[in-house]
């Protein structure tokens, strides 16, 4: 399988990305590790006329003690978020989900920001962004701006994102403790049916992979716990008002069983865990 | 588009299309066919290469991206007098492969693994190689064999 023609050009700085993006923002994509992109152009799913390559643009790659939150650099490979520790200290969920993705090759090209950006609701690292009450930097022709990792998920493949614009920091909440991670797949290095990032410190936020068109939060546990409900009551309704996904792994009922015992589980974890 | 990268130790350097994979790079211009296409959905592992030492899958990367990088193949870890590296050695000794079709990719996952996990434990290694497909051997000697490289002390190239 081989992409369709398109043009490559490597970006030195985000203001070069930019500027290539602002000339024919339809037709332009961003290439940071290409492990979402490039399958899809490889069947050609996707095809861009213009390939704006920004995997070695310098100093986005890191993950920084930023005070009351870390700040992670958008090109950090998810290799370099599992063994960082400053993540490891502070955000360990990050840490942990980071090296739940994929197998280890993916993990020494895919990068977090290209994981955010692609926003595919079955992705393990926007679940963790949103139960991190994440907030997403964004450069683009008008400025920088920042959103609330809760109005960047928007649809299946949609986020906030336009398409001149470049995300360039993600920054986490920090969580020491009282955090789970639960990824419920069938064979090794596969995506989770349904998987649950979980922090429970602070008010509880739960957020869920594969349990609608985006990452989502199970918001009918979160009112649970914030009145009052124990932790089984509370995962009983993880699946509200949701409308998972039904397909060869699992049916949209499987899947709202699946929630409930995954929630459960994570709200046991985390509470444990030091919650 | 004109790409320059260090394969095996000697520089190469080539005009290509930019939408030329990695993979085809090594198999077709430099003919370089140790390298498998399995899958070619970045499933199979076979096509793991490794990219300034670490393990990546040759078929989910543009030559492009390569560009200015050092890539080893299997072409490149045995000795130039043909010594098996230890790693290799090791997959022989334990009977690590049947017909061989995964093997390559294998032993360059296990390169970059042994070189993140100096001391394995079993399931370590179950873990790390999960990027990789083999339908013949049932992955037990496989196993055997990365635990004895490491034992061995044998990290990458
Ligand atoms: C075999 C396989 C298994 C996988 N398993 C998992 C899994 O279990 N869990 C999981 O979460 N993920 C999984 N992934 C996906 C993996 O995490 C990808 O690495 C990640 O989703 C995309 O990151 P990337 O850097 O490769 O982005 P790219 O593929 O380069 O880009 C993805 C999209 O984001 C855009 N983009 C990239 N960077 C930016 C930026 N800084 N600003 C704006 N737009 C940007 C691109 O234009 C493109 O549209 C898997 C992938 C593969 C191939
Ligand atoms: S051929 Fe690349 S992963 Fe299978
Ligand atoms: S030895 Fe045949 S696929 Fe692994």
């Amino acid at each position: 399988m081989i992409p369709a023609s398109f043009e490559y050009r490597r970006a030195d700085s985000v203001e070069q990305a930019l500027g290539w993006l602002s000339e024919d923002p339809d037709s332009t994509k961003l290439l940071a590790g290409g492990h979402s992109l490039l399958p899809l152009m490889k069947l050609r799913l996707a095809t861009p006329g213009v390939l704006v390559d920004i995997g070695r643009v310098p100093g986005l790659s890191y993950v920084r003690d930023a005070g009351d939150h870390v700040a992670v650099g958008a090109l950090t490979r998810h290799r370099d978020v599992e063994i960082s520790d400053v993540a490891r200290a502070h955000v360990p969920l990050l840490a942990h989900v980071a090296g739940q993705v994929g197998d280890p090759q993916v993990r020494h090209r895919g990068t977090i920001g290209g994981s955010i950006a692609h926003g595919d609701p079955a992705s393990d690292l926007p679940a963790a962004v949103l139960a991190l009450d994440g907030v997403l930097v964004i450069d683009g022709p008008r400025g920088r701006r920042e959103v609330g990792a809760g109005d960047f998920f928007r649809g299946f493949l949609e986020t906030a994102l336009a398409p001149d614009e470049v995300l360039t920091e993600i920054r986490v909440r920090k969580a020491p403790r009282g955090w789970a991670f639960q990824k419920f797949n069938r064979r090794a290095q596969d995506w989770a049916i349904v998987g649950v990032a979980a922090v429970v410190n602070g008010g509880a936020r739960v957020a869920l992979v594969n349990m609608g068109a985006t990452t989502v939060r199970a918001r009918g546990t979160e009112e649970a716990l914030a009145a009052g409900a124990g932790i089984a009551e509370a995962a009983a309704r993880a699946p509200e008002g949701l409308e998972p996904p039904s397909d060869l792994q699992g049916s949209a009922e499987y899947r709202r069983h699946l929630a409930t015992v995954l929630v459960r589980r994570a709200l046991e974890e985390a509470t444990a865990s030091g919650g | 588009m004109q790409v320059t990268m260090t394969v095996n130790g000697e520089t190469q350097s080539h005009d290509v299309e930019a939408r030329m994979l990695l993979v085809y790079y090594l198999r077709e211009v430099l003919g370089l066919t140790g390298t498998n296409v399995g899958c070619d959905t970045t499933s199979c592992g076979a096509c793991t290469v490794l990219l300034n030492g670490e393990s990546v899958k040759s078929c989910t990367m543009l030559a492009a991206q390569a560009d200015g990088e050092e890539i080893t193949t299997i072409e490149g870890m045995a000795s130039s007098e043909g010594v098996l590296h230890p790693i290799q050695e090791a997959f022989r000794e334990h009977h690590g492969l049947q017909c061989g079709y995964c093997t390559p990719g294998m032993v360059m996952a296990v390169a970059s693994f042994l070189k993140e996990h100096p001391d394995p434990t079993e399931a370590e290694v179950r873990e790390g190689l999960e990027g990789n497909l083999c339908r013949c051997t049932g992955y037990h000697n496989i196993v055997q064999a990365t635990l004895a490289a490491a034992r061995a002390g044998a990290l990458a190239p």
